[in-house]
This record gives structure tokens, C-alpha cells and sequence, in this order.
């Protein structure tokens, strides 16, 4: 237990520590985002993500909200397990056609008002892979989305700031 | 060059890339009896695939992809137009079970199918027509066809007590979609079937007609995580197709990518482990040092996953010596966290406990499974195509390199997360060599595609054996390209491995393999 806890505290907090203005510091930018997102909705957020036929690249991405340096569940941003304890869909794509069907299913479990959320240029418009006899391309064409972010994949900022774009859209 | 006696004759790849034997078999006895050899030898089935071919020459063509020590025998079988029937082959899932679902893929896809019992479709779920082939050269456009979820005939375990646990396709966390069908009693997991194909969007018919531009770009999100080793894999085959050779600077810099591909992925699988077992502050770490990795990466190549890096004819990046001195100085660092980790990891009774005797599988059962990778020495298989074997020398550079690879013969999660460790610690001395040794010179030559070539690649990517076939048309353009992922035979693996384990020790089980979806369902 104590080699465990002095590696805790040698490694301290990482999470980017506010910063005085103007450093040009990607920790600031993600402490600004997190203040926002905070300001605008005024209450914690939760997210079911559905890869509905990504290459997994994206789902990389998302993973590393939660680490450390984002840190998003740290500030009351949660990925939940199901879509009915969601407010968000975060969603990447192209859409399959064998996830279509799975994928309105968790749309219209998500309760009302429900944020949508299309992530990467696969789920913005298809992508590399656009649309064929297996895929159905942008999420938009299957569900209706909110904010796209762009990116193969989008960066873990990209993500922040998409969010923060769709919060602001239910305001 | 004649294999085990059998009456095929094989011709040797050309070019800097894996040892690849080229035969092909007269008929369907003749790949049948062939298959009984390699098998025998404890011989693997490393791919296999479905072509149409007849504007080319007139008929469909089965590739199987065997491999054995001295490397892969690249097997193919002519099969007639069959009219309205589909032409027929042997099945081999008799001789190796990984067959079983790369032939009903094959069948989906190309509509060709093997004479075996098992006639359940694998990647069409219902999204278009049972006697609709996608990658047949004459499918046309796809038909109007309602999406309609079909019924899938999971087998039944009887017995007083036995139920079922359906799980997905969408899953609890942030992972890929798949259905696992569950027959339990109470906490005690009876049998575990896969039914995936859900990430299906058409890849391999997205190649047809496609430059080669196109090509690198598609292979490279073939599967995210692995980008490296398909960019690689499919240059590799393009290149022994049309007699392309890359600079020795470009096959340098190709293994110190696909090594910079490698340790980010055990890093992210290591704290994921953690956590399945509750253990969260190994997951907060190793994402930690994850996104330390990613961040040079962006910095150095311009991409966090270094996708389109690896291209035809070289590599698309040129890191200058401050780049370089800058991976070995980020090695000693991650080096020395990942030692005080595993020291935790090791010294903490509660993982432990989780890890040891968990979703193990023997190295027998990984032979029959035709298991490769990671996974496969987690079992104490020592096999490693970056590795020099008895009869086997890899491809430069590791030729050079002298891979030392590692193995566990546990097989058990405990395993895969001490081979991890391992592997980590052996990509970064890797790195190390790699980057103080990178020769000068060009990064690229010009790659130009040669009419009618066909060729394959084998790259040893972080989950195992990643393979790419290529084959040209008459125009230069791509007429087939089929990427495999080792997944392919790790899949039924997992099926094993949760044997007689507990419901709950399934998160576990999986994240210890961690397998693509992608990749397979193409």
C-alpha cells in the first residue's frame, strides 16, 4: 500500500492547473473548456458513446477524455452505460448497415431532449468509406445530429470543443 | 520448391519483404491434402480469401494462406463458374477451425463456399439479398433492400439451470459493436458464441478499382489502432507485386513506427486491465503515459496514431536527428515509469488474484486455433515474425535488429500482461537501436504499379500476424485487396478462454486479448 500511495503523490496532478492568461499552453485551453461546458449546462453531463462502424480510431480518441491531462469525468462529464441515463449520444461512424437498426434503437432510448453528436469525418459524411451496399455513411443520414466534429480522428480538444458546441446548442 | 513432399510446386515472393511461397493447387483434393500436411507439421492457416476472377481468366479463385516455419505458402484453387450454383471447395474448417467463419465471409462476400455444414452467413445480417454477391465483378449496384434484422442460429446448451446472457452488439463502454451470446449457469460460464459483422461497411469492395493512393488510404482504417502494421503490410505486398524496393532508410523508419504503434497499445491494455479489476489507479497512470506517447507522435509525424505515414514505396515522414535523440530520450523515460508500474501491478495481491488462472487457454489449443501474436506466446509459443527461428529469417530491418521475443506459458490474463510488459520493454530497446542507428539517405522512391502484379504482405503488428493481399488489374488500378487481422483467429480463441470462468471475469478476459472488430468485419 505505501510504495502505491507515494507513487500517487510523486506522480501529483495532472490535470491542467489553471493558468495565467495568455500562456500558450494546451492545459489552459482544456481548463477553459472545462470551465465552460460547467458555465453553459450548469450540471454534469452524461454520454453513451455508440461506435456504430468506426475503424476503432475514434474510440481511441474518446478513451483519452478520461485520462488524466482531460480528465472529463473529473469534472462531471460521464460516460454511462446506457442510453437512457444518457443526455448525449456521441457517436461515430460510418454507419453500418448492420448497426443501423442498433443504433436507432439507442436513439430513441436516449430520453428527450437528447443531444447528438457526430464524431469524426467518417461520421460527419462517411468518411473514406462514404456510403455502399454495407454502409449508410454520415450519422445524420440515419438519426439526427446536432454538431459534427470533423478530424480522422479528431484530436481529444477537438472532442472537448464539440461538445462544449453542442451544450451550447441546447441552451 | 516443394513443401512436405506434396506434388505443388512453389515459387518464392520476390522482394525485401516476410518469406511468402507462391503454388497453386490442381483441386480441391489436391488443397485438401495439402492442408492435412501442414497441419501435421503444426502448421498454421494464417488466411484465407475469395477472389472473382473472371474477366480476368475465367474463374472464381479460393487463396489460402498457410504458415509454417520457414514462413507463409500462398496456396490457390481455380473453381469454375458455376452458373446460378456457387462453385464449391473443400471445407478446411475440419483441419483448422479458423476457417469456419473466413469461409462463410468468402461466401457472403464473393459467393463462393466451401462444401462444409455450417451455411450461416457471418457478415450479411439482413442488409441485402442472400443470392447477392458484393465483391462478384458483375454485382452491379447494390439492390433496394429493407434492413431488416435476421435471426442468427446461436447453438442451444440444454440442462437444468442453463440460460443465456445476450450482450450487444452496442457495448457498455467505449469499445466496437458485437454480439457475445452467453450460456450459463448462475455465475459459471458454460459456452460463449460470437456473432460479429456488425462493423461491416464494405472495405473490400471499396479497393476494386481504386488507385493506389486510395488503396494506402483505406488499409491505413482498415483497423485504428493497428494503422501502422496494414499501411505497412499492403506497401509490402504492393511492392513484391510490381519489384518495388524501398530505401534502407524508408524500412527503418517503417519499424520504428510500427514499434511506436506497438507500446501505446500494451500501455492503454495494461491500465485497462487495472481497471477490470478495479483498480483504477493503474488505468489513470498508463493512459498517463499513453498520452505522453501520443503527443510526441503528433509533434514528430504529425498524427497522434501516425496513420498514412507508411506508404508505397517508403515512408511519407523524414524525423531529423533532434526527432530521433527525442524518441530515445521519451524510451528511458516511459522505461523507467513502466518499471515502477509493473512493480505495483506485481506487488498488489487483489490483481493478482484477478489476473492468475484467469481466461486461460493451453498452447495446444492455440496450435489448433492456428492462434498467432501476442496471444500465441502468452501460451508459450515462440513465434514472432520479427524474430529469427530455426529455418526462418525475418525481414530486414529486424533482420538486424535481433528481436528478442517473448513468451509466457501460462496462458492465462496473467500471462498476456506479463508478455505485455515485456514487449513493451523490448520495443524500446528496439526504439533505441532503431533510432540511433537510422541510416541516411532517401525515404521514398517512386512507386509505380505493375499491370496484372499480385503480392502479400506479413507484418507482425502489436495483436499478432497482420497480413495484406494485393492484386493489380491491367490498367495499374487495384483489382482485389483482402487485409486479415490475426483477430480473425483470436476471436474463437476467446470463446475458449472464457470456459468454466465467471460472468464477471469476462471484461477481464476480453481486455486482455483485445480484439479487433474492425479488422475482421472489414
Amino acid at each position: 500500500m505505501i510504495p502505491l500511495l507515494r507513487h500517487i503523490f510523486r506522480t501529483g496532478i495532472l490535470t491542467e492547473p489553471p493558468q495565467p492568461a495568455g500562456a500558450a499552453d494546451p492545459r489552459r485551453e482544456i481548463d477553459r473548456l472545462h470551465d465552460e461546458i460547467l458555465h453553459v449546462l450548469g450540471r454534469a453531463l452524461t454520454i453513451r458513446e455508440v461506435d456504430a462502424g468506426s475503424c476503432n480510431g475514434c474510440e481511441l480518441e474518446v478513451h483519452a477524455l478520461n485520462n488524466p491531462y482531460y480528465n472529463l469525468e473529473g469534472r462531471g462529464i460521464k460516460f454511462v452505460a446506457s442510453p437512457r441515463h444518457a443526455d448525449m449520444l456521441l457517436v461515430t461512424g460510418p454507419v453500418t448497415k448492420n448497426m443501423e437498426n442498433a443504433l436507432r434503437i439507442a436513439y430513441d432510448c436516449t430520453p428527450d431532449p437528447k443531444l447528438v453528436v457526430a464524431v469524426g469525418d467518417c461520421g460527419c459524411n462517411g468518411g473514406v468509406f462514404g456510403e455502399s451496399y454495407a454502409s449508410c455513411g454520415a450519422i445524420g443520414n440515419v438519426v439526427g445530429v446536432d454538431v459534427r466534429i470533423p478530424g480522422c480522428p479528431p484530436t481529444p480538444l477537438a472532442l472537448m470543443q464539440g461538445i462544449l458546441a453542442a451544450v451550447r446548442t441546447a441552451k | 520448391m516443394i513443401f512436405h513432399a506434396e506434388p505443388i510446386e512453389f515459387t518464392r515472393q520476390p522482394g525485401l519483404g516476410a518469406p511468402v511461397w507462391r503454388g497453386r493447387a490442381a483441386d480441391g483434393e489436391d488443397l485438401l491434402r495439402f492442408a492435412i500436411s501442414v497441419h501435421r507439421r503444426q502448421g498454421r492457416l494464417a488466411a484465407l480469401w475469395g477472389c472473382d476472377d473472371r474477366l480476368r481468366d475465367g474463374f472464381y479463385r479460393l487463396h489460402c494462406v498457410f504458415a509454417l516455419d520457414e514462413g507463409w505458402l500462398w496456396l490457390s484453387l481455380d473453381l469454375a463458374d458455376g452458373g446460378d450454383e456457387c462453385p464449391m471447395y473443400p471445407d478446411l474448417s475440419g483441419i483448422f477451425p479458423a476457417a469456419n467463419r473466413m469461409q462463410r465471409a468468402t461466401r457472403d462476400l464473393v459467393g463462393i463456399a466451401s462444401d462444409g455444414t455450417d451455411r450461416r452467413p457471418w457478415l450479411r445480417h439482413g442488409g441485402w439479398p442472400a443470392d447477392w454477391y458484393p465483391l462478384r465483378h458483375d454485382a452491379g449496384a447494390a439492390p433496394e433492400w429493407a434492413n431488416e434484422p435476421t435471426d442468427y442460429d446461436f447453438v442451444k446448451v440444454g440442462g437444468e439451470g442453463a440460460h443465456e446472457i445476450p450482450v450487444g452488439p452496442i457495448h457498455a463502454g467505449i469499445i466496437e459493436p458485437g454480439h457475445f451470446r452467453f450460456s450459463v449457469v448462475g455465475e459459471r460460464v458454460l459456452r460463449l458464441e460470437q456473432r460479429l459483422g456488425y462493423q461491416h461497411k464494405g472495405v473490400e469492395k471499396l479497393f476494386v478499382g481504386a488507385d493506389i493512393a486510395r488503396g494506402a488510404q483505406l488499409v491505413g482504417r482498415v483497423s485504428g489502432d493497428s494503422t501502422c502494421a496494414y499501411a505497412w503490410a499492403f506497401a509490402a505486398a504492393a511492392e513484391a507485386a510490381c519489384g518495388v524496393e524501398p530505401p534502407p532508410r524508408a524500412l527503418g523508419l517503417r519499424a520504428l513506427l510500427l514499434e511506436r504503434e506497438r507500446v501505446p497499445n500494451h500501455l492503454g491494455d495494461l491500465g485497462a486491465l487495472g481497471n477490470d479489476a478495479a483498480f483504477a489507479f493503474g488505468l489513470t497512470q498508463f493512459l498517463r503515459l499513453k498520452e505522453d506517447w501520443l503527443r510526441l507522435n503528433a509533434k514528430l509525424f504529425g498524427h497522434r496514431f501516425m496513420m498514412d505515414c507508411i506508404v508505397p514505396g517508403g515512408v511519407a515522414v523524414d524525423p531529423n536527428a533532434a526527432s530521433l535523440a527525442a524518441i530515445v530520450e521519451q524510451c528511458g523515460a516511459i522505461e523507467g515509469a513502466v518499471k515502477q508500474l509493473r512493480e505495483l501491478y506485481d506487488g498488489h495481491p487483489g490483481l493478482q488474484d484477478r489476473f492468475a488462472t484467469t481466461g486461460t487457454i493451453d498452447s495446444n489449443l492455440a496450435r489448433e486455433l492456428s492462434l498467432t501474436g501476442m496471444a500465441a506466446r502468452a501460451t508459450g509459443i515462440l513465434l514472432d515474425g520479427r524474430a529469427h527461428r530455426q529455418g526462418y529469417t525475418p525481414p530486414p530491418p529486424y533482420a538486424a535488429l535481433g528481436v528478442r521475443p517473448v513468451t509466457d506459458e501460462r496462458g492465462d490474463v496473467a500471462a498476456r500482461v506479463a508478455v505485455r510488459f515485456d514487449e513493451i520493454a523490448e520495443s524500446l530497446r528496439l526504439l533505441r537501436l532503431l533510432a540511433v542507428g537510422m541510416v541516411a539517405g532517401d525515404t521514398r522512391v517512386e512507386f509505380a504499379p505493375a499491370a496484372g502484379g499480385s503480392g502479400l504482405g506479413v507484418i507482425e503488428g502489436w495483436r499478432g500476424e497482420v497480413l495484406v493481399g494485393v492484386q493489380f488489374d491491367a490498367d495499374g488500378r487495384l483489382a482485389r485487396v483482402h487485409p486479415h487481422d490475426p483477430s480473425w483467429q483470436a476471436w474463437p480463441a476467446l470463446e475458449h478462454a472464457v470456459m468454466n470462468d465467471i460472468v464477471p471475469d469476462f471484461p477481464l478476459i476480453n481486455k486482455s486479448f483485445n480484439l479487433s472488430y474492425s479488422g475482421v468485419d472489414l
